[in-house]
């Protein structure tokens, strides 16, 4: 099936990845199932990068944005970098080779590479379909990361952060993370790096019954990097998932989020923060299923755009016909800091149950002209005050966390955009 | 300390002239009352003082310490000792009211070469000011003057205008929202900045601020313009005969 690509020349982007694969298949761990997956993904990359004419690429044409991918780095001088919050424990992944892992307390932990070698993550590498051009990148190339299970009703006191750091050229990287029943824990997935890069991060998160999660995707790659990142999950009866998502860099952002709410009384919370300067082009893209009934969800995506940068937010929720009582709201807000930058916002709602409340909106507003004339007219220089209204807009979606720690780690990244970008 | 020359000045968006031909001075130590008519000018020349981009100068000029503050921004003219209470506060929905007042006041200490204020001693400060304007620290702790009342928010820009202690400053109808307790309150809230070195302008609609805030001098606005000043008296008698006798002298 040829769905993406009615052309017959590649793209440099599309040869580089074909091309490549033969050189670096020998390197990639995993058993016979999981080499027919990689071959199975690489053809899927054969039909061409999907293009707006696909529909979930619809605001990112991949194949006209990814115009280059740099060649696979042997040698790094990577080094992981210090946690986002304060005493977490770090679980670094270097240009695409986790360590071994150090025992933690209620947490099993083990290298990704092993678990394709026995086989455990063959199920997961098939795409999610012909459009799931991530996971196809991902599970051609993914070399390693990490697997964690938490135990059933254990409460991390510390968080753990799984980071994905390079030194340029090409990272395929997985998380995969089993939250125990009743366990508690906050899981930070860090993504940065120097230098030019194409990176594949996919991660999976199983929230078992009545366990609490809050997850935090910091990607902060250098100007020049692509980034295409998958974020998928489960979440268990009486279960509560926070994602909250960071984005401040990159040249070509895809941040897809795909979970599903399979237990009754389950609570999904999405809240996003994309912080656009330069040439930027981000994408998040959310699929939520309620599939059980009495499920609540909430999404709020903010965005603060600067130069050329340009932004999207695609947000599908599908309420299945037995998930009654779902009550779902969301929320796309940008404020917008420069004429030349721009962010499309596209809701969806599928909905084929008839007892629900769900609710969107999206607006796009400037900083206004009387607020920053009344910091000014107390002696606040414009760019402070511009500052201190952009850190406002934000302000509601970083204070929810609660989590002071967290809180001050975020508002200390979003002074330091600011002060480069504002 | 103020010197406002032959100052012609419009609306940027649409060209309608608000102030034509204003000349006004205000000398240092002194309380001047600024009257006059609903939609004679009185805030439009506040906002222009303190550099609000919606207003264009187009002729005349603003002396401040002998010096045009033409060319200065808002935050420059506030660094530079100008401070305005505005009519209408406005609300700040996300500013922290504290982190807004601990950045106000350093970035003028900044300005002005002086050592930033640490939080203690900052909390110090703010809570005896408030203390004096008999002001709820809690209310500090909501967002800048989101919810505030309409006294509360009036009360709210003095109690700024003393943690900043401006050189000139500009009090548009503060007293307008406030009982009367309040009133008394902030009046010795002014009344305690009076300096020889400070200016106070007060626009106002009422006699009865005047009595606890005395001025020096009453300048009456009318059409963008000063048609009459005076002393202290000179706003009893508005208080008695209302404007009309002194339009018809002017025209
Ligand atoms: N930004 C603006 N856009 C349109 N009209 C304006 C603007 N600013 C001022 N005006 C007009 O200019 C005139 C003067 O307004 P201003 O607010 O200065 O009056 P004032 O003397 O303060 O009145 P009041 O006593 O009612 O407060 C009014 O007719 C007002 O409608
Ligand atoms: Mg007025």
């Amino acid at each position: 099936m040829n769905l993406h690509a009615p052309t017959t020349t590649r793209t440099a982007a599309e040869a580089a990845l074909i091309d490549g694969f033969a050189d670096r298949i020998s390197d990639l761990p995993g058993d016979a199932d999981v080499t027919v997956r990689r071959d199975e993904a690489l053809e899927q990359l054969k039909a061409g990068l999907p293009t707006r004419r696909v529909e979930a690429w619809h605001y990112t044409d991949l194949r006209r944005l990814l115009s280059s991918v740099p060649a696979h780095k042997l040698e790094t001088d990577a080094q992981a970098v210090a946690p986002l919050i304060d005493r977490a424990l770090v679980l670094p992944v270097v240009n695409g080779v986790a360590a071994n892992p150090t025992a933690i307390e209620g947490v099993s932990v083990s290298r990704l590479a092993d678990r394709l070698i026995d086989g455990d993550l063959t199920q997961r590498l098939a795409a999610a379909g012909p459009d799931d051009t991530v996971g196809a990148i991902n599970a051609a190339f993914v070399s390693d990361g990490y697997w964690l299970e938490i135990a059933e009703n254990a409460e991390l006191e510390r968080a753990l952060e799984l980071q994905n750091v390079h030194s340029g050229g090409q990272v395929h990287s997985r998380f995969a993370v089993k939250a125990g029943a009743g366990s508690k824990s906050t899981i930070v997935e860090r993504q940065t790096g120097t230098d030019d890069v194409l990176v594949s991060s996919v991660s999976h998160l199983d929230v078992g019954d009545g366990a609490e999660v809050l997850w935090i995707v910091l990607q902060e790659q250098p100007e020049a990097a692509s980034h295409l990142a998958q974020f998928t999950a489960s979440i268990g009866k009486d279960a509560k998932l926070t994602v909250f998502i960071m984005n401040s860099g990159g040249k070509l952002v895809r941040q897809e989020v795909r979970v599903v709410a399979t237990g009754e009384g389950s609570e999904f919370r999405l809240r996003g923060i994309n912080l656009l300067a330069g040439e930027t082009h981000c994408d998040v893209t959310m699929v939520l299923d309620h599939l059980a009934p009495s499920t609540y969800s909430t999404e709020t995506v903010r965005n603060v755009v600067t130069g050329k940068a340009n932004g999207v937010f695609q947000g599908q929720i599908r309420v299945a016909r037995d998930a009654q009582k779902t009550d779902a709201k969301m929320a796309c807000n940008t404020l917008l800091l420069s004429d030349e930058g721009g962010f499309s916002a596209k809701p969806e709602l599928e909905i084929f149950a008839d007892d629900v409340a769900c609710g969107h909106g999206a607006t796009v507003t400037e900083i206004e002209a009387d607020h920053l004339f009344y910091l000014m007219a107390r002696g606040i220089d414009e760019k402070t005050a511009r500052g201190l209204l952009v850190k406002a807009f934000l302000a509601e979606v970083i204070e929810e966390l609660e989590d002071e720690a967290v809180i001050e780690a975020l508002e200390e990244k979003l002074a330091a955009w600011f002060a480069a970008h504002g | 300390m103020l010197e406002i020359r032959n100052l012609h000045a419009r609306i940027a968006e649409d060209g309608t002239e608000i102030i034509r031909g204003l000349n006004l001075t205000v000398n240092a130590g002194e309380v001047a009352a600024i009257m006059g008519p609903n939609g004679s000018g009185k805030s439009t020349l506040s906002y222009i003082l303190a550099g609000r981009e919606d207003y264009e100068v187009t002729e005349g000029d603003i002396l401040y310490n002998g010096e045009s503050i033409l060319e200065m921004d808002p935050a420059e003219r506030a660094s530079a000792g100008i401070f305005l209470a505005f009519q209408y506060p406005m609300e700040i929905p996300g500013v922290a009211t504290m982190e807004f007042l601990k950045t106000a006041i350093n970035a003028q200490r900044k300005a002005r070469g002086e050592e930033e204020l640490k939080i203690p001693d900052l909390l110090k400060r703010v809570r005896a000011a408030a203390d004096e304007l008999n002001m709820d620290m809690s209310m500090l702790k909501r967002p800048l003057n989101v919810g505030f009342s309409g006294g509360e928010k009036k009360r709210a820009e003095i109690l700024q205008m003393k943690l900043l202690e401006p050189k000139l400053c500009v009090l548009d109808e503060t007293d307008s929202g406030l009982d009367i307790d309040a009133l008394k309150i902030v009046a010795e809230g002014v009344n305690s900045l009076r300096s020889p070195d400070r200016a106070v302008v007060v626009i106002t609609h009422y006699q009865r601020l005047l009595d606890y805030i005395v001025p020096d001098k009453v300048h009456v606005l009318y059409r963008g313009q000063v048609i009459k000043s005076g002393d202290k008296e000179l706003a009893l008698e508005l208080e008695k005969n209302g404007y009309a006798g002194i339009i018809g002298e002017a025209a």
